[in-house]
C-alpha cells in the first residue's frame, strides 16, 4: 500500500506538468520580462526596418534604474493622470452599478415583495455582460458620433459639438457601457450573498415592526459586507484593465485630451517602440493588482470568521 | 388593544406594499428597456443603409443589401474574409475552451486527489497567480511572442488557456463538493489507470463545471480585443475586423457602411447571445457559486 | 420563469426573421452593389476572370507561384486588376496568382504590422513580392535593405523611366543613389470648388477669374468673410489646409532624432483657429461625415483641397445626389457631377502619393518588372488610367498626349484641370521636406490641435498632448 501512494504521488506532478509548463512559457516569463524592461533602457526605433538584421533597430543600453518609472510618472507616461482617468471611467460606471445592484438584490430576496418573473430579468439583466465590449463600444460610436444616429437626435446638426467630443461626455459614455455591462453580475452577487443570510433574522425584524429601510441598513449592508467589499475590490482590479470600450469611444490617444486614456491604452500604443517605459506602467499595474489582490483576500478571509461572529449573537 | 395595531398596521403594511411593489416593477421594466435598447438599435441598423442620420425604431429595407455588401469581394479585400474572422474567432474561443477546461481540471484533480510534497506550494502558487492580469506582463509577452516567432499565429491566443488559474479553482470548488475521493479509490481497486480513472470516471462527474467554465472561457476569448490586437497582424478575429470597420467610419467613409457594419456586430453577439439564453440557468447560478465560495 | 426565458429566445429568434424577411422584401430596391466600397469607384467593372487568379488564402502555396502584394487600401488593386490584367505577359503569369495583403493605414498599424513580416522574411516560406508605401513613410523604407533595387535588381532602365516626373524619382532615392520604388501617380494639389456658390457669392465662377481672388491667403480670407455673409463655409473643417503648409515646410519633422515644429506647421495651427473662431469652417475632421455632406452641390461649403486622387476617390461619388449604389449614374445633372471647378488655389503643394517597392527577398522578380513596367511607364496605360479613374499619373508623355487631345473632365464643367496640375506637379520639390517619422507625427498633431480648436484647452496644451503621444510611438525621438 505504501508503494502505491508513492506512484500515486507522481501522478500529482505528472499531471500538473501541463499547467506549470504552459504557465511558465507564457505567463511566467513574460512576466519576469516585464519587470526586466522596466529596469533597462529599451526602445525600438520604428523609423527603420531591415530584413537581414531584423533586431537592429532595437536600443538596449541596460540597466538604467528607476529613469523608466520617472518618465512613466513625471513625463509622457502620465501615469497618475491616466490613472485617474481610468479610476473616473470605473466610477461613473460603478457607483450607478452597486446602487442599482442592491436595489435588485434586495427587492429579489424580498420573501414580502415576492417578485415574479424574476428568471427573466436576471436574464435580461445579465445579459450586457456577455455581449462582446468591442461592439457595445463601436455600436455607441456610431451612434453618437457627430452627425450620427443619435447625435442628430440631440441636437447634432447644430453648431454643437457632438457629446462625444466633450470630456465628460465621452466620458459618461463610456461609463454607461461598463454599468450596463456589469450591473447584472454585480445584482446576481449580492443576491446570493443575500440569500446566504438567515431568514429568521428577517422574519424576527419583521415581527419587531422594523421597516424595510431599517432591515435593509440595520441587518443586510452589515451581513453582505465582505461581499461587497469582495464587489468593490474585484470590480477595481477589473477597472484597472479598462481598455476595449474606451479605445473605441475615443480611439488610442483617449480624445478629447487625453481625458479618455486608461493605463492599458498605453501599454498598446507603446508596445512597438517605448518598451522600457510600458515595462515600468505595467509593472505599477501589477503592484496595485497585488495590494488589491491582497486586499481581496484578508477580506475573504474575515468573511468567515465575521460570519460566525456575527451568527452567534443571532442565535443566542 | 394590541390586536387592533395590529390590523391598523398590516393595512397600511398592504399599501406600501402594493407601492413599493409598482415602483420595484417599473425600474425594473426601465433598466430591461436600457439593457435591451442598444441590441434593438443595432439590429435596426443593421436593416438599414449605408449611411444613417435619425435615430429609428423600426426595421429598414437594407438587410439583403447589407448582406450583400458584407460579404462582397471589396468588402473582404478590405477587412480579410468575414467567414475568415468568424473562423478564427471559432478557432480561438472553441479550443481555449476545450483546453481550458480540460486541464484546469487536470490540474485541479492532481491537487484534489494526490498527496505530494510540493501539493501545498503548487495550490498556493496557482492562487497567488490568479490575480495576476495578463494585461499588466502583455509587453514581455508581446517582445517574448516576437522573439519566438510567433507573432501573427494563433498559438499563443490559445494554447495558454491551459494555465487559467481561475478556471482550475473552480474546478476545485466543485470537486471538494462533489467528487469524494471514495469513487477514486473505487476505480482504483477495479484496476483503473490514473489516467483513465480521471478521463472516463471523473470528467463525467464534472460536466455541469465544465459547462458553466467551458461558456465563460468561450465567451471571454470570442470577445477579446486587447489580445488579438497584441499578437496578430494579418490574421483577425472579429474584433479586429470590428476595429478596422471603425477606423473607416473616420479613415474611409466611402467604404464605410453602417448598415453592413451593423449587421456583422449582430453577426458576432447572435451566437453567443444564443447560447446564453440557452443556459442562462446554469450560467446565472454559476457566477454567484464561484463567487460566494471565492 | 423557464417559459418565460424560452419566450425571450424565441421572441429574439422572431426579430431575426423579422428582419430577414423586412430585407428579402425590398432588396431588389436596396441592392447595394459590391463596388460599393470600392475605392476607385469609377472602376466597378473589374474583369471577373481575374478573381480567379486571385488567391485569398496563403495556406500551402508555393511562393513562387504566389505574387504577394502588401498595401492598406484597395487602390492599387483596382488599377492593377482593371489596368494591368489585361496587358500582363501572360507567359510570366502562367500558373502564377496574385494575393492582396491589405492593413489598415491608421494609427501607424500598416508599418508595424509589415515591418513585422519584413524582419521574419529572410526565414519565411511565402515571400512578400511588393509592398507599397506612402509619402508619409516612404524615406523609411528607402532607408532599408527591405526594398529592392529598382534598377540594378529588378531591372528597370533609366529610358523606362524617363517620362516619370523627377521628384517621384528623389523621393525614393537613397543615400547612395539607388533607386527603391517608382510610382503611377504624382499627387499636385489644387483647390476644387462649388461653380453655384461662386457665382453667387463672386458672381462668376471662370477658374481663372476665382483664382485671381484665392492667389493667396489674404485674399482667400477675404472671400472666407463674403461666404460667411451668406451662410457658406469657406472650407469644410480643421485639417483641409494642413497639407497646403504642411508640404511647405522649411525642415522635415524629423532630424537626428529631435522633432521640431516647423513655423509653416505653426502658420497652419493660427489660421485654423482663426477661421474656426471666426465661423469660416465648419469644424469637422477630415473624413467625417459632416465633411462629406459639405460637398453634396448644396453642402454649404465653399470648396476642398484636393489632390489629383481627390476627385474620383472622394469628391465625386460624395457630390452625387443618387448614389452609384442607388443606381445613380456619373452624369450631369447628379447631384454636383459638371458643378465643381478647379483652380491652383493660394499655395502650391501636394498631398500623398503612394508607390511600389519590391521586396528585397522576393522571389517573383520578372512578374515585379513587369507590373513595375506596365504600372507605372507604360504611357498607353498611364494615359487609360487618367481617362479612367481621373488620377494624375505619373508620365509626362501621356498627360501631355491627353492635353494635346483636348481633354476635358465633364465632373469639373468640361475643364481641362490636367493642365493646372502639370503646372503645379512641376513646382513640387521635396528635397528636405520629409521624414521616416513623417506619418506618426502629422496624425498625433492633428489628434492633438483638435483638442484646440475645438476650444479644449491651449494651444500649449495641445502640443504637449502631441509630444507625449508622438514620443511613445517613437521612442528615440526628442522635442
Amino acid at each position: 500500500m505504501k508503494k502505491k501512494s508513492i506512484s500515486y504521488a507522481k501522478w500529482g506532478y505528472i499531471f500538473l506538468i501541463p499547467f506549470f509548463v504552459v504557465y511558465c512559457i507564457f505567463a511566467l516569463v513574460p512576466l519576469v520580462q516585464t519587470f526586466y524592461y522596466s529596469f533597462i533602457e529599451y526602445y525600438v526605433d520604428t523609423g527603420t526596418v531591415s530584413i537581414f538584421n531584423p533586431d537592429g533597430n532595437i536600443v538596449d543600453n541596460g540597466f538604467c534604474g528607476f529613469a523608466n518609472f520617472k518618465e512613466a510618472v513625471t513625463g509622457k507616461g502620465h501615469f497618475f493622470s491616466c490613472l485617474g482617468n481610468t479610476v473616473i471611467l470605473w466610477l461613473i460606471g460603478f457607483i450607478p452599478q452597486i446602487f442599482f445592484s442592491l436595489l435588485l438584490a434586495v427587492w429579489f430576496t424580498d420573501i414580502r415583495l415576492k417578485l415574479k418573473a424574476q428568471g427573466f430579468f436576471k436574464t435580461v439583466i445579465y445579459l450586457p455582460n456577455i455581449v462582446m465590449a468591442s461592439a457595445l463600444g463601436l455600436l455607441f460610436y456610431s451612434l453618437f458620433i457627430n452627425n450620427g444616429p443619435l447625435d442628430s437626435v440631440l441636437g447634432g446638426l447644430t453648431d454643437k459639438p457632438s457629446l462625444m467630443d466633450t470630456i465628460w461626455g465621452a466620458r459618461g459614455i463610456a461609463g454607461f457601457i461598463n454599468f450596463m455591462m456589469w450591473y447584472g453580475n454585480t445584482t446576481i452577487l449580492l443576491m446570493a450573498a443575500i440569500m446566504g443570510i438567515d431568514t429568521s433574522l428577517y422574519e424576527s425584524a419583521q415581527i419587531d415592526g422594523a421597516t424595510p429601510t431599517q432591515t435593509f441598513w440595520k441587518i443586510t449592508i452589515p451581513l453582505i459586507k465582505p461581499i461587497l467589499a469582495f464587489v468593490l475590490i474585484t470590480s477595481m482590479i477589473g477597472g484597472l484593465q479598462m481598455f476595449d470600450v474606451p479605445t473605441f469611444i475615443a480611439g488610442d490617444a483617449g480624445y478629447p485630451q487625453g481625458k479618455m486614456q486608461t493605463l492599458v491604452m498605453v501599454i498598446q500604443t507603446g508596445k512597438d517602440s517605448s518598451v522600457g517605459l510600458v515595462g515600468a506602467i505595467s509593472v505599477m499595474i501589477f503592484i496595485i493588482t497585488a495590494i488589491l489582490g491582497f486586499l481581496t483576500l484578508k477580506v475573504m478571509n474575515d468573511d468567515g470568521s465575521g460570519k460566525k461572529k456575527k451568527k452567534k449573537p443571532a442565535k443566542g | 388593544m394590541p390586536r387592533s395595531a395590529d390590523v391598523v398596521g398590516e393595512s397600511t403594511g398592504q399599501t406600501s406594499l402594493l407601492i413599493r411593489r409598482i415602483v420595484a416593477y417599473v425600474v425594473l421594466v426601465a433598466l430591461v428597456i436600457i439593457s435591451l435598447l442598444p441590441f434593438w438599435l443595432l439590429i435596426v441598423n443593421a436593416t438599414r443603409g449605408k449611411v444613417q442620420t435619425g435615430l429609428e425604431f423600426w426595421f429598414g429595407g437594407s438587410l439583403g443589401g447589407n448582406f450583400k455588401v458584407l460579404f462582397s469581394d471589396n468588402n473582404q479585400t478590405r477587412y480579410g474574409s468575414i467567414l475568415a474572422s468568424f473562423g478564427n474567432s471559432f478557432l480561438i474561443s472553441g479550443l481555449s475552451c476545450a483546453l481550458s477546461v480540460y486541464f484546469s481540471a487536470l490540474t485541479a484533480y492532481a491537487i484534489h486527489v494526490y498527496d505530494f510534497k510540493l501539493k501545498k506550494v503548487a495550490y498556493t502558487f496557482i492562487l497567488l497567480v490568479m490575480m495576476v492580469p495578463s494585461q499588466a506582463s502583455a509587453i514581455g509577452f508581446y517582445r517574448f511572442m516576437i522573439k519566438l516567432g510567433l507573432t501573427d499565429s494563433l498559438i499563443p491566443l490559445i494554447v495558454p488557456a491551459i494555465a487559467a488559474p481561475s478556471t482550475f479553482f473552480f474546478m476545485k470548488q466543485y470537486m471538494d463538493s462533489s467528487l469524494p475521493l471514495e469513487i477514486v479509490e473505487a476505480a482504483r481497486i477495479d484496476g483503473c489507470g490514473e489516467f483513465r480513472t480521471f478521463n472516463s470516471i471523473v470528467l463525467p462527474i464534472l460536466k455541469p463545471a465544465f459547462a458553466v467554465q467551458g461558456i465563460f472561457t468561450f465567451v471571454s476569448s470570442w470577445n477579446n480585443y486587447f489580445m488579438p490586437r497584441l499578437i496578430l497582424s494579418t490574421k483577425r478575429t472579429i474584433p479586429l475586423v470590428l476595429q478596422s470597420m471603425k477606423s473607416d467610419i473616420q479613415g474611409n467613409p466611402q467604404a464605410a457602411h453602417a448598415g453592413a457594419m451593423n449587421l456583422y456586430m449582430v453577426l458576432a453577439i447572435l451566437p453567443v447571445i444564443v447560447v446564453y439564453l440557452i443556459l442562462s440557468k446554469y450560467i446565472i447560478r454559476g457566477i454567484a457559486l464561484g463567487a460566494v465560495k471565492g | 420563469m423557464a417559459q418565460l426565458k424560452k419566450v425571450l429566445a424565441g421572441s429574439f429568434a422572431v426579430m431575426m426573421a423579422a428582419t430577414m424577411m423586412a430585407g428579402c422584401g425590398s432588396s431588389d430596391s436596396s441592392s447595394s452593389t459590391a463596388d460599393a466600397n470600392n475605392a476607385g469607384n469609377g472602376d466597378s467593372a473589374a474583369p471577373a476572370a481575374s478573381n480567379e487568379n486571385e488567391l485569398k488564402d496563403l495556406a500551402g502555396a508555393d511562393s513562387t507561384k504566389v505574387v504577394n502584394i502588401y498595401c492598406w487600401n484597395d487602390e492599387f488593386k483596382s488599377r492593377f486588376e482593371k489596368y494591368y490584367w489585361p496587358k500582363r505577359d501572360t507567359a510570366l503569369w502562367d500558373g502564377v496568382k496574385y494575393h492582396f495583403e491589405i492593413i489598415d493605414n491608421k494609427d501607424n498599424a500598416y508599418q508595424i504590422k509589415l515591418d513585422e513580416a519584413l524582419k521574419t522574411q529572410a526565414n519565411d516560406a511565402m515571400k512578400i513580392d511588393i509592398f507599397l508605401v506612402e509619402a508619409d513613410y516612404a524615406l523609411k523604407y528607402v532607408a532599408t535593405d527591405a526594398t529592392a533595387d529598382v534598377k540594378g535588381v529588378i531591372g528597370l532602365t533609366d529610358d523606362d523611366l524617363k517620362e516619370q516626373y523627377k521628384y517621384t524619382k528623389d523621393v525614393m532615392t537613397d543615400a547612395k543613389g539607388v533607386l527603391k520604388g517608382v510610382s503611377w501617380q504624382a499627387t499636385p494639389g489644387l483647390f476644387l470648388y462649388n461653380a453655384e456658390y461662386a457665382k453667387d457669392v463672386l458672381g462668376f465662377d471662370e477658374p481663372e477669374k476665382v483664382q485671381a481672388e484665392l492667389s493667396d491667403w489674404t485674399k482667400f480670407e477675404a472671400v472666407a468673410e463674403k461666404m460667411k455673409a451668406k451662410d457658406i463655409f469657406m472650407v469644410s473643417g480643421f485639417d483641409d489646409t494642413y497639407r497646403c503648409f504642411s508640404n511647405n515646410v522649411s525642415a522635415p519633422w524629423v532630424k537626428d532624432d529631435k522633432i521640431t515644429i516647423d513655423p509653416q506647421i505653426k502658420a497652419w495651427v493660427d489660421q485654423t483657429k482663426k477661421w474656426t473662431d471666426n465661423g469660416w469652417n465648419n469644424k469637422t475632421s477630415l473624413w467625417d461625415d459632416n465633411w462629406k455632406a459639405g460637398q453634396k452641390i448644396d453642402g454649404k461649403v465653399f470648396g476642398y483641397f484636393f489632390s489629383t486622387w481627390g476627385i474620383p476617390f472622394t469628391l465625386l461619388p460624395n457630390t452625387l445626389a443618387t448614389s452609384k449604389e442607388d443606381g445613380g449614374k456619373e452624369e450631369v445633372g447628379n447631384g454636383g457631377y459638371g458643378k465643381w471647378r478647379a483652380c491652383a488655389g493660394p499655395q502650391a503643394y501636394f498631398w500623398g502619393g503612394t508607390w511600389i517597392s519590391g521586396c528585397a527577398t522576393l522571389d517573383n522578380k520578372d512578374i515585379v518588372k513587369d507590373i513595375m513596367l506596365k504600372m507605372t511607364c507604360d504611357t498607353d496605360i498611364m494615359a487609360d488610367i487618367t481617362k479612367g479613374e481621373q488620377d494624375y499619373t505619373n508620365n509626362k508623355a501621356a498627360i501631355k498626349k491627353l492635353i494635346d487631345g483636348g481633354y476635358k473632365n465633364d465632373f469639373l464643367g468640361g475643364q481641362n484641370h490636367l493642365a493646372l496640375l502639370t503646372e503645379a506637379a512641376d513646382k513640387i520639390d521635396l528635397t528636405n521636406k520629409l521624414s521616416a517619422y513623417d506619418q506618426g507625427c502629422n496624425e498625433k498633431f492633428q489628434g492633438a490641435m483638435k483638442d484646440y480648436f475645438m476650444g479644449n484647452g491651449s494651444y500649449d496644451d495641445a502640443v504637449a498632448k502631441f509630444k507625449d503621444e508622438v514620443t511613445k510611438l517613437y521612442s528615440n525621438l526628442s522635442m
